[in-house]
């Protein structure tokens, strides 16, 4: 049986929805980040002066951009996969010869592709407002597609357990958008004071934007290693879980 | 070869409720097999097993000799399913519903575009490929999910309660679809609440009740068990009362109709003999269609 088919089946349809649906998924982050570059990076950050070495707005664009990666993979599975699951039309996969890898694969690449075509376009918005220069393109680029596919599969498994519309917006707005303030996109963990810069350490997305931003600009408040790290045993982490939860049935099978 | 072989299947849910208390069954390949049961009987719970939708308690379905558990993909390559509600993604053509399905069980594009025209054409819904689902009505609704089931050439086609809410000139054209489908050699088995429709489409016939099959026989022979046969006579001029006639049971249903039910010791020669006595003039005879559903009631209750 050849799955390959029944995988770009799946992305292709993953990403014509959200391709049909632009201006509910693309247009929203081009103009909110672009208010994030006029108002935080150049209308205050004119004022800051330096962070690091560099301009508070070239400090600002990698978090900025890897911000917007990670809501949109992880917004786009979760409401793809609980919109199958509520319409019922998850029955086709499940009635099919489809593997439950393949499934997982098709959706979670659908959120990498809506996350890597949204920070693409954020990143395009920064160049209206600044023109960084990217020092480390494949640290970069590596961690633009694993904090993409993170997120995508952190989307997958709430998609699985939400039993309600409600239940798949709890997350984003209550853990994900709060951790991505605090992971240092418009600050250096070294300005925090004492204690907080531990704390800060505990959060996993202040390794990402990290990471991300030494790759952009050669500026790091984590170890480069760790972040990979991090990002690698989560991936592999949340992988086995979603492939357990599909192998179980759990929310989608009776 | 057996299309489906169940043995000793059940199906305990998590809230304690025993759908299924050990079923026993097997169709034959190329049937038309009825399948049926009151509401709550077990016969969803039955089909989301067959289906991979519902996970079984214990026992085990093999579907052309293929083993659901141990051979699951080529089990379910085997099998196409329309479910009694809709279930597709209604924001999508009706192009695509059967395109996606075709992706799904691995069927290259060009082959699968040719397969999606040839199963629209069949459901009569080429010309509304292009409509985006949600727009056709609940008749094409239900033959696109038919269409969608047969785009990979399914061996045993499991088709629930699919004329369910249809009018009964869309149920007489699924009726031909399916006796088509069935003589181009697919195996069906069909859950219906119309009796007449399975007793007029299947062979063979199961009844589930509280989750244990309580009768698996041929259709004929099932029928063949009722002792009084009801038929239906159009006569020549109309009457204002029924006629009495020793050992039947004759009701006037309109001025020219009557239904008359025989019992099979009396004979049909002994009913026209006395009808003809009172110059009843007989134009014409069908059997009344709904003879199984005493029967189901009587298994049932």
């Amino acid at each position: 049986m050849n799955y390959s088919v029944a995988f770009s089946t799946i992305l292709i349809k993953e990403i014509r929805r959200f391709t049909r649906i632009w201006p509910q998924t693309l247009l929203p982050p081009a103009i909110t980040t672009a208010l994030y570059f006029l108002i935080f990076g150049k209308l205050i950050g004119d004022r800051i002066g330096l962070v690091h070495g560099v301009s508070y707005m070239d400090y600002i664009v990698p978090g900025i951009i890897l911000m917007s990666v990670i809501s949109h993979s992880y917004s786009n599975v979760v409401s793809s996969f609980y919109s199958t699951k509520f319409q019922r039309h998850i029955e086709e996969l499940l009635v099919a010869p489809v593997p439950n890898y393949v499934i997982l694969a098709g959706y979670v690449c659908g959120g990498i592709a809506r996350g890597v075509l949204v920070g693409v376009v954020v990143a395009g918005i920064s160049m209206m407002f600044t023109h960084t220069t990217i020092l480390h393109w494949d640290i970069a680029a590596a961690v633009f597609v694993l904090t993409a596919t993170l997120f995508a599969l952190a989307g997958f498994i709430n998609a699985v357990f939400a039993d309600s519309f409600d239940d798949i917006s709890i997350i984003p707005n209550f853990v994900l958008t709060p951790l991505s303030y605090l992971g240092g996109v418009f600050y250096s963990v070294a300005m925090l004071p004492g204690i907080w810069q531990k704390i800060a350490q505990a959060n996993p997305i202040l390794y990402m934007i990290n990471a991300f931003r030494y790759g952009m600009i050669g500026v790091s408040d984590v170890q480069i290693e760790l972040a990979f790290a991090m990002t690698g045993g989560f991936i592999l982490f949340l992988t086995a879980l979603s492939l357990l939860l599909l192998h179980k049935g759990i929310g989608i099978k009776n | 070869m057996t299309a489906l072989s169940i043995q000793n299947l059940k199906k305990t849910y998590n809230n304690g409720f025993v759908a299924l208390k050990g079923v026993d069954l097997d169709v034959q390949r190329g049937d038309f097999f009825a399948l049926l049961g009151p509401n709550g009987a077990g016969k969803s719970t039955l089909i989301g097993i067959i289906s991979s939708l519902v996970n079984k308690t214990s026992g085990s379905v093999s579907i052309f000799g293929h083993d659901l558990d141990k051979d699951n993909v080529a089990a379910k390559t085997c099998i196409g399913v329309v479910p009694q509600e809709v279930n597709f993604n209604q924001f999508e053509t009706s192009m695509s519903v059967v395109m996606n399905q075709a992706g799904y069980y691995g069927i290259p594009r060009k082959q699968a575009l040719q397969r999606t025209e040839q199963c629209l054409r069949q459901m009569e819904l080429w010309d509304k490929r292009d409509v985006v689902s949600r727009r056709l009505s609940g008749g094409m609704k239900r033959r696109l999910m038919i269409a969608r089931a047969m785009v990979h050439s399914p061996r045993l086609l499991i088709l629930d309660e699919p004329t369910a809410g249809v009018d009964i000139e869309i149920r007489r054209s699924m009726w031909e679809m399916m006796q088509d489908v069935n003589k181009q050699g697919t195996t069906i088995i069909l859950t219906t609440h119309y009796l007449e429709e399975a007793e007029s489409l299947c062979r063979n016939i199961a009844i589930i009740n509280n989750g244990q099959i309580v009768e698996k026989s041929a259709m004929s022979s099932l029928l063949s068990r009722l002792q009084t046969d009801h038929f239906v006579l159009d006569i020549a001029r109309p009457l204002t009362q029924a006629p009495l006639i020793d050992g039947c049971e004759i009701v006037l249903s309109a001025d020219t109709v009557l239904d008359v039910a025989v019992p099979k010791s009396h004979g049909l020669n002994r009913l026209f003999q006395a009808l003809s006595e009172q110059h009843i003039e007989v134009l014409s005879l069908r059997n009344k269609s709904n003879r199984l559903e005493q029967l189901f009631l009587d298994l049932v209750q």
